[in-house]
This record gives C-alpha cells, sequence and structure tokens, in this order.
C-alpha cells in the first residue's frame, strides 16, 4: 500500500504544483460544452424528426421526407460515434470547405447523434399523447405545427423526461471520445497528467469519479425536475 | 350557413357517409340522432373538416371547405367545436385553455397586417396613387380583451374561481362547461357538439346540457349529436335521424318523435325509449 501512497502524493504533485487542476478545468468544460449543446441540438433535430415521422402518410412529399427521416436515423443509430466523428471532421466538414475546431465539429455531430435517439423517445412521447389534445386545437383554428408546438410536445416531454435524462447521461459518457478529433475533454486532460509521470493509475480513479458525480447531479437534477413538472398535472 | 352537398366518406371499404345533402339555416338548432355506426359523428366532424370528406361539398359562408386548396384554419376559428371527451389542454390552465386561441390568432393577424403595410409602404414610395395602411391592432388590448371574455364567460357558469386550476383538478361536468366557454370565446358563427354529455356522470349530464339550452336560447346555430332524447325534443327546431350512412328522416322533433314514418326510425325510438 505505500506504492499506492506515493503514487497519490506523485498525482497531488502534478495535480496541484504543476497547475494539472487546470488542464482538468478545461476538459471539464469542454465536455460539458459538448454535452450540453449536443443535447439542445439533439432536442431540436430531434422534435423535428418525431414530428415528420408522426404527420399523416397520404401526402407523397410525407412520405420521402419520413424516409430521409429513417435513413438518417438508421445511420446515426448504425454506426459507432467514434466512426462519425471522424468522418465528420475528415471528410464531411472539408468537404462542405467549413473550417471549425474539433470542439465544434463535436458539438455538431453529438448532436445529430443525439438527435436520432432523442427522435425515437420523442415519438414514443408524441404518441402517448391523447389524440383529442390535437383535435381540440386544431378545431379552434390553430395551424399543425402551432398545435404541436403549444399543445403536444410540451405534454409528451413530461412523459419523457426520464429517457432524456438517459440520453443526456449516455452523451455525457460519449463525449470521452471526443480526443479522437483532437478535442482536449477530460478523459484527455487526465491521460496528460498520467502522461507527465507515466503514472496512470490514480489519474483514471479520478477521472471515473468525477464521471460518476457528474452523472448522480444530473439524475438529481432530472429528478427534480419532474417532481416540479407533476405538479401541475395530479392535484398538488 | 352550411350548406352540405352530396358528402361522402370512406374508411377503405367501409362506408360511412353516402351521399348527404343538407342546409343548416343561420341560427337553427339541428340534433342528428341515430344507432352507432350510424354516421352521425363522422357527419358532424366533416362539417369542419375534422375528417376530411371524399367527396362532395361543405359550403360555410360561401366557401367550399372541403376543398383542399383552402385554407381550413382560418374558417375553424368561426367553427366551435365540442368534443365527447372535453379534450381540455391538460398543460395549460383554465384561463389559458380559453385565451390561447383568440391571443394568438389575434396577434397572427397583427403580425400578418404589420408584414403587409411594410410592403405597402414601400411600394407607396413609388405609387403615384397611395394605397392606404391596414389598421394594425395593439397586442396587449388583444390580449386584455381575451383575458376580460375569458373572465366574464367563466362567471356566467359560475366558474371564475377555477380560472388557474388545471384541468385534472375540475370535474367532467366542469370540464365540459369550460370546453363550450373555449369555443364560445372565439365568437363562432356555429357551434358542433359531438356527444357532449356521453363521457359525463349521470349527475352532471344536467349542468352541461342547461349550458347549452342558454345558448340555444340566444340564439347560436347549432349542430349536435346526442343521445339526450329529451334535450333534443326541447330545444331543437329540427332532428335529423341517420342510419347507415345517409339520412333516412329528418322533421320537427314533434313528428318525429310522435310519429315516425320510416320503419328504422321507429325502430330506433323504441329500442331507446
Amino acid at each position: 500500500m505505500g506504492n499506492f501512497g506515493v503514487k497519490i502524493e506523485k498525482f497531488i504533485k502534478t495535480f496541484i504544483d504543476a497547475e494539472g487542476y487546470k488542464t482538468v478545468l478545461e476538459g471539464l468544460q469542454n465536455t460539458l460544452i459538448i454535452a450540453i449543446l449536443g443535447l439542445v441540438i439533439g432536442l431540436i433535430i430531434g422534435t423535428v424528426i418525431a414530428i415528420v415521422k408522426v404527420l399523416p402518410r397520404y401526402k407523397r412529399t410525407v412520405r420521402i421526407f419520413q424516409k430521409i427521416c429513417d435513413i438518417y436515423i438508421a445511420f446515426f443509430r448504425g454506426t459507432p460515434i467514434v466512426v462519425q466523428l471522424l468522418l465528420g471532421y475528415y471528410v464531411l466538414f472539408p468537404l462542405l470547405q467549413i473550417r471549425i475546431s474539433g470542439l465544434w465539429v463535436c458539438v455538431v455531430i453529438f448532436g445529430m447523434n443525439s438527435a436520432a435517439y432523442v427522435a425515437e423517445i420523442m415519438r414514443g412521447g408524441i404518441l402517448a399523447v391523447d389524440g383529442g389534445q390535437l383535435e381540440a386545437a386544431r378545431a379552434l383554428g390553430l395551424n399543425f405545427s402551432v398545435s404541436m408546438a403549444k399543445i403536444v410536445v410540451p405534454q409528451a416531454m413530461k412523459g419523457i423526461l426520464p429517457s432524456l435524462g438517459n440520453e443526456f447521461i449516455a452523451l455525457v459518457k460519449d463525449t470521452s471520445v471526443a480526443s479522437f478529433v483532437a478535442v482536449a475533454d477530460l478523459k484527455y486532460a487526465f491521460q496528460r497528467i498520467g502522461d507527465g509521470n507515466y503514472e496512470y493509475m490514480v489519474p483514471y480513479l479520478v477521472m471515473a469519479l468525477i464521471y460518476i458525480v457528474m452523472v448522480l447531479l444530473i439524475t438529481a437534477g432530472i429528478r427534480a425536475m419532474e417532481r416540479r413538472l407533476a405538479r401541475s398535472d395530479r392535484n398538488s | 350557413m352550411i350548406e352540405i352537398v352530396d358528402l361522402k366518406k370512406a374508411y377503405g371499404d367501409n362506408v360511412v357517409l353516402n351521399g348527404i345533402t343538407e342546409t343548416i339555416h343561420d341560427g337553427e338548432k339541428v340534433v342528428v340522432i341515430g344507432p352507432s355506426g350510424s354516421g352521425k359523428s363522422t357527419f358532424l366532424r366533416c362539417l369542419n373538416c375534422m375528417e376530411d370528406p371524399d367527396g362532395g361539398k361543405i359550403i360555410f359562408e360561401g366557401v367550399d371547405i372541403a376543398d383542399m386548396s383552402v385554407d381550413i384554419n382560418l374558417h375553424r376559428e368561426k367553427i366551435g367545436m365540442v368534443f365527447q371527451q372535453f379534450n381540455l389542454f391538460n398543460n395549460k390552465t383554465v384561463l389559458e385553455n380559453i385565451t390561447l386561441a383568440p391571443i394568438y390568432l389575434g396577434c397572427k393577424k397583427v403580425n400578418a397586417a404589420k408584414r403587409k403595410n411594410f410592403g405597402r409602404k414601400i411600394a407607396n414610395v413609388f405609387r403615384k396613387e397611395k394605397k392606404e395602411l391596414l389598421p394594425v391592432a395593439d397586442k396587449k388590448q388583444i390580449k386584455q380583451d381575451a383575458t376580460k371574455k375569458a373572465h366574464e364567460l367563466l362567471s356566467r357558469i359560475g366558474l371564475e374561481d377555477k380560472a388557474n386550476e388545471y384541468p385534472s383538478k375540475l370535474s367532467g361536468g366542469q370540464k365540459q362547461r369550460i370546453a363550450i366557454v373555449r369555443a364560445l370565446c372565439m365568437e363562432p358563427k356555429v357551434i358542433l357538439f359531438d356527444e357532449p354529455t356521453s363521457a359525463l356522470d349521470p349527475e352532471m349530464v344536467g349542468e352541461v346540457l342547461e349550458l347549452m339550452k342558454q345558448l340555444a336560447n340566444e340564439g347560436m346555430t347549432m349542430v349536435v349529436v346526442t343521445h339526450e332524447m329529451g334535450f333534443a325534443r326541447e330545444v331543437a327546431d329540427r332532428v335529423i335521424f341517420m342510419c347507415d350512412g345517409v339520412i333516412a328522416e329528418q322533421g320537427k322533433p314533434a313528428d318525429i318523435f310522435e310519429n315516425p314514418q320510416n320503419p328504422r326510425t321507429k325502430q330506433f325510438l323504441d329500442s331507446i325509449l
């Protein structure tokens, strides 16, 4: 065990004296940026896809859009996130002649990836809302998109909040592959600290701890949100 | 008010409406009765195109709203609808339920007018004869008016204290009366009732029917699908008996109930009375 004590001492030395915590904070920041912005993008695109998928099918354009959405979902659920990141960083953005840093590539790709999952979750949520809600809104003269935005989607959100929480947790953990496209995320930061003196045991343990704490915090946050939303429909 | 010409509707091979021609006049109260599966609900839901008709015309204020190229939303504002399952918006308070559509649609019209005025202002620079600008209402005023009206309507049905409650806290009868008020707040030309009392506990049917009677006395045009024969007898100007997707018989309530001509009407009335 004496050996382990030395390792901890070494880690503390690099972490505090050699300002390793700055690298970690930067990594944490990047991880959170990717996860949060990714979820926001995912929610927006995912909701749109979900709505397209629940549209009545008798118009041809609708069927075409639905096919496109199916292909989108098949691609993003059928390939590993690392592959999508590499394709985005080395193929998609260079081809489009867009020059953005790896961080923003990550944000976009993680957003598009989570959109595929959010779309399926959201579709279930929308189908679970009583069809009469949409009918009532339409009967008042509101058009389809407004009825969806004001009445159906907010109610769907309430039902799918736990699943969305899972998606966010998965997203936070998935960001650990961001270093594939030269982004200094949390995992990369601890790898750097370990690289400094070839001592990886303690840094990686601390890294795992930080991930767990983040996930626990998110879980608690979602619980609180669920309780607040439940207040409006159950008798408080 | 509403002119229905040869209305047809089928789900696959199942023909639900088989050529209905009918006129609903201004201020008329029409009650539609008939056995289940006779197409009476579908008929009602075709009147505001909740179900798209497969054939025929529905002429409302001179416009064929069954035509897919017509902006149906504009016409639906003037056709209120009350559902069997109330369908109050669960994520909105009672007050929001009532004011949501009037405020949103009012503000939308203001925005459209503003856009149009902007275009006209620019075009007027080059015109010799200036075009007049459209009047633009004040959005705050629209909000205030709608809220005030909602409160008035709520106090009329004695539920003003529920304005900030969510629908889940209300009884069925209260929900349905608020649903009627929600339709009223749009100042519709006609209100369609789709079995408004069928999902209610028996002791709450009375309060809803009472409100409907009040509306009838005020001269509102109403089309009601219902099983409440007492209501039909008392309020209706005309009773329509539907069977197998067609109007089998119609006439004054007294004639239909006392002296039905069609054997199917007789059979139906015998079975329920």
